[in-house]
């Protein structure tokens, strides 16, 4: 259970949003929607327990997330705006890593099948730096398709840079994970329709 | 967790081997400066003999600078290290892996260079050894105190020239006792002391930095 009580932020004496409240249960997706500059990257972080809010708390489970640290990050897949991706590692190695540091150590066979699953089959071994913004986008995504052991996933856009199949393929993995009891949250510009998937919007 | 530390450990050593122009950028730095001085000096035996501890450290000591300030800035630009703080594993562990894999691309590089560049000073194998063993002590203490000072200014515009004037203060009683267990050889006297002493900055360090470091990465990124 996933809380946000009067979450205040304030930047370099800037005040970004006020307020914040809502809290997303197990099975429930939130969407985080805002014109650019609303915050919408900040609230993400404060949920990840990346920027302590100005004002108010974000729980997990009753307690403050701040204060959860690696307990939180087992419980946690953060896909953030940058891709968090190695530009001189293979998409292989990074998925490899990033399953290791999430606490869940992944077989190669298995993170190579995950890679094949986003569109990158042929392209496991390829540095990063070599592949187009989509298919770095989708090596980052990889992750997710052996994330049902994590209740949270943050996502930041993270349908930007997709074409059409990819974007079905995510909204398909969201709304497994939303649907085996999961909790997501995301931002996204454009209206996010995944059939069979209640939805909490905040607004900001 | 042993995993983790080697996971990120080996991952940036494989990263160091795949970007080796900015390894050996330090590697040539060292080189060349230790050599000019000879050069600049003149060949008087006696005065290079006397100060090639020194010059040996300085160098050292600005060669590992060079590659510090993009210990974690890379990792900041590319988003990896929000993925570090968010990992399920303890953070000091993870940074730890850092560390060490720094240290092996710079440090322990200038320390297996440092013996062939001492002949140049006419260095006796004695002097020779010290040298190197104080290298090996003292160069793991650089690596970790300048890891405090990357994990302060992350993020930061020209990060780098500050962190020199945060990180070059703090590395002096390496540099003294350093050299000085190398000119104390030279003269007669027993070095043990030097070297006792920059074991122990080592072991603290070996302690406190991971924690350091990490509270300050988090302060950094907030």
């Amino acid at each position: 259970m996933l809380a946000l009580r009067d979450i205040t932020c304030v930047r370099n004496g800037r005040r970004i949003f006020a307020g914040a409240s809502c809290s997303v249960a197990p099975g429930q997706l939130l969407r985080v929607q805002g014109a650019n500059g609303a915050g919408k990257t900040s609230l993400l972080r404060v949920i990840c327990g990346l920027l302590a809010p100005t004002q108010g708390e974000a729980l997990w489970g009753g307690q403050n997330i701040a204060s959860l640290r690696e307990e939180f990050g087992r419980q946690l897949i953060y896909l953030g705006h940058a891709a968090a991706l190695k530009d001189d590692l293979s998409p292989l190695e990074n998925l490899l890593t990033a399953h290791a540091l999430g606490g869940q150590a992944l077989m190669p066979a298995q993170a190579r099948q995950a890679l094949g699953l986003a569109g990158l089959r042929g392209h496991e071994d390829t540095l990063v730096r070599r592949l187009s913004q989509g298919q770095r986008r989708r090596s980052a995504l990889a992750r997710l398709v052996h994330g049902h052991h994590a209740p949270l996933w943050v996502l930041d856009e993270p349908f930007t840079a997709l074409d059409a199949a990819a974007a079905t393929w995510l909204a398909n993995l969201i709304r497994t994970r939303v649907q085996a009891g999961g909790m997501v949250v995301l931002t996204s510009h454009q209206d996010v329709d995944i059939p069979g998937v209640s939805q909490v919007v905040l607004a900001l | 967790m042993i995993t983790a530390l080697y996971c990120i450990f080996a991952r940036d050593l494989r990263l160091a081997l795949r970007r080796r122009s900015d390894t050996l950028a330090a590697m040539i730095f060292f080189v060349l400066v230790v050599s000019l001085f000879p050069l600049g000096v003149g060949p008087e035996p006696a005065l290079l003999r006397t100060m090639a501890a020194g010059v040996v450290w300085v160098a050292a000591l600005l060669a590992s600078m060079l590659s510090l300030s993009r210990l974690f800035a890379d990792d900041h630009q590319d988003g990896t290290l929000e993925q570090l703080l968010l990992s399920a594993h303890p953070l000091p562990v993870l940074v730890f892996g850092k560390m060490a894999a720094h240290w092996i691309g710079s440090g322990l590089l200038l320390v297996l260079i440092a013996p062939v560049l001492a002949l140049q000073y006419d260095l006796s194998a004695g002097a020779c050894g010290v040298l190197v063993l104080s290298l090996l002590l003292g160069t793991p203490v650089l690596s970790l105190i300048g890891a405090i000072g990357a994990a302060l200014t992350v993020g930061l515009r020209g990060a780098s020239v500050l962190l020199s004037l945060l990180v070059l203060p703090l590395s002096v009683p390496i540099l003294v006792f350093g050299a000085g267990a190398v000119e104390a050889y030279g003269a007669g006297m027993s070095y043990t002391g030097h070297l006792s002493l920059l074991g122990a900055l080592l072991a603290v360090a070996l302690v406190a930095a991971p924690v350091v470091v990490a509270a300050a990465l988090r302060i950094a990124l907030d």
